[in-house]
């Protein structure tokens, strides 16, 4: 048993290893879902519970993306930059599937109901929205586009703010009463970007000490 | 626009079915120990069926295939429970439904109190499939056990001068935690009809289901179903019955008028503010199945249009 702990210890030591690990992890709801098809579990409406489990996950590692780096600012570790990049691509993953079962497993590829759908539901177009963004950074992830799009690639890539934002709102719009757990990710959301909002400012401040007093 | 409800059953459905019962038979076989418990329960449904031969309405729906019995019980919602279905269909269970009256009151030359005994000893029952079309986007075939509500509003004789019926429900905050918590709507829920809707042949009052007392989680003892509308309308769990001059306001149009009217007759061509109503996810038909495309009146067309010939269906949604 003690041996076990050692090895595991060792393996979470070593910085290859934990990514891997890390990486299984993230599949793990997948596989959850899996098994709930195989075996039946996903209740009278499993298509729609299929949306929400899916939907669910990809806004959830979208939170986790956003929190890395309040939680790099506050404990001062370092190297979790890997990590952002995986749990990213880990929302558009999910997001991937949760478009792919609408289409696919929801709407047996029927546009024309699709179409209409589209068209009359507000809610699907800030998962759209969503997407989008999602979608844009998850191709661009690589270090080589990164290099192509130069500073670009950070104004882009703070689109995250508002994919969050417009996932939150393509959740909460479909709800007819309970809005418990979508107000939970708004929170979360608000403060995340309240955290920036607030080292933004602060930096701001510390800046605008730093001006030689002439030039005031 | 007419479309006839009884019709032959669409291709996709026939095949969702097989599909559907393919799937059970699959798993049941690889994991028969873990489902046995499950199948068993489903055929003691079928043995202890307390009607067992009832008179098919010419008004039901007799080729639909009627949604497995199983996932009508788990799938209701009744907000006096919980916002989740599955909550709603367990925290039920501690409703009293028995003895059960129901209060006739306002227009009418002889109100008074109406024990459920005592109304269902003078009814015929009869099976009614039906489609219920949720405002959710989803719905389910359902063969109900009842009548015909004017025979109820018959016994207490009512007046000309009722135009409408507003239906109240039953308020029980020990076993109901949103009564307590005073969350959503303003409790008790409360629906309406206008008068020739609730006269119509199709609007029964349902106490049974797939030839079975109808279970807590659906209306128990006794409830509304109005066909053509969205399954909001269909009341659960009556207590009160008030034929009215004016029109009551109803529970979810006072909550969002925006979102739901009224009326609130299926339409596919008008969608809810927020989310199309143009399709609708059958329950029971299996992945890969599209949704099936929604029917104005749910189908009823043919019986119900006729009600509203002269009325704005976008203004009086």
């Amino acid at each position: 048993m003690m041996e076990k702990i050692t090895t595991l210890l060792t393996v979470m030591q070593s910085k290859n290893h934990r990514w891997s690990l890390v990486f299984g992890l993230c599949l793990l709801p997948l596989l959850g879902l899996v098994l709930d098809i195989l075996f039946n579990q996903l209740g009278s409406n499993p298509i729609q519970a299929l949306h929400i489990r899916l939907g669910d996950w990809s806004l959830r590692f979208l939170g986790i993306t956003l929190a890395i780096t309040p939680i790099q600012t506050i404990t001062h570790w370092r190297g979790m930059a890997d990590y952002r990049k995986l749990f990213g691509l880990y929302s558009f993953f999910y997001a991937t599937l949760h478009l792919l079962a609408y289409i696919a497993v929801d709407n047996n590829f029927m546009w024309g109901l699709i179409g209409t759908d589209i068209i009359e539901s507000p809610y699907i177009w800030f998962g759209i929205i969503t997407y989008i963004i999602v979608f844009l950074l998850g191709i661009t992830t690589s270090n080589w586009s990164k290099k192509q799009l130069g500073r670009n690639w950070k104004k882009l890539h703070r689109f995250i703010y508002l994919a969050g934002i417009a996932g939150v709102v393509h959740y909460f719009w479909q709800l007819k009463g309970n809005l418990a757990e979508p107000l939970l990710y708004a929170l979360i959301l608000f403060l995340l970007l309240g955290f920036r909002a607030l080292v933004e400012f602060t930096r701001r401040r510390l800046s605008k000490m730093m001006i030689p007093r002439r030039f005031e | 626009m007419i479309i006839k409800t009884t019709k032959a059953i669409p291709s996709h459905e026939i095949t969702d079915e097989h599909v559907f019962k393919a799937r059970r038979t699959l798993i049941k076989s690889l994991f028969a120990a873990t489902l046995v418990g499950n199948s068993q329960s489903l055929l003691a449904q079928t043995n202890s069926a307390r009607w067992q031969r009832l008179t098919q309405s010419d008004l039901s729906a007799k080729t639909l295939t009627p949604t497995p019995a199983q996932l009508v019980k788990e799938y209701t919602n009744y907000y006096e429970f919980s916002y989740n279905k599955e909550d709603s269909t367990k925290l039920a269970q501690a409703l009293t439904v028995d003895p059960w009256s129901i209060e006739i009151s306002g227009e009418v030359e002889q109100p008074g109190k109406f024990y459920l005994e005592d109304i269902l000893s003078k009814q015929t029952l009869e099976e009614r499939i039906y489609r219920f079309r949720c405002v959710e986007a989803w719905s389910m075939v359902v063969p109900w056990v009842g009548f015909p509500l004017v025979n109820l509003l018959n016994m207490a004789k009512p007046l000309s001068s009722a135009n409408f019926v507003k239906f109240t429900t039953t308020q029980q905050p020990d076993a109901m935690p949103n009564l307590r918590s005073e969350a959503i709507l303003q409790w008790p829920y409360i629906e309406g009809l206008r008068i020739d809707e609730a006269t119509h042949p199709l609007t029964i009052l349902a106490v049974g289901m797939y030839g079975d007392t109808l279970p807590k989680q659906n209306g128990a003892p006794l409830r509304l179903i109005v066909p053509w509308k969205y399954g909001f309308k269909s009341a659960k769990a009556i207590v009160k019955i008030e034929l009215l001059k004016k029109a009551p306001l109803t529970s979810w149009n006072r909550s969002a008028p925006d979102e739901y009217g009224f009326y609130a007759n299926v339409n596919p061509r008008i969608p809810h503010p927020r989310w199309s109503q143009n399709s609708e996810r059958l329950l029971g038909s299996g992945f890969f199945t599209s949704r099936r495309q929604t029917e104005l009146f749910n189908g009823y067309g043919d019986q119900v249009a006729g009600l509203y010939n002269d009325m704005d269906l976008r203004h009086f949604f």
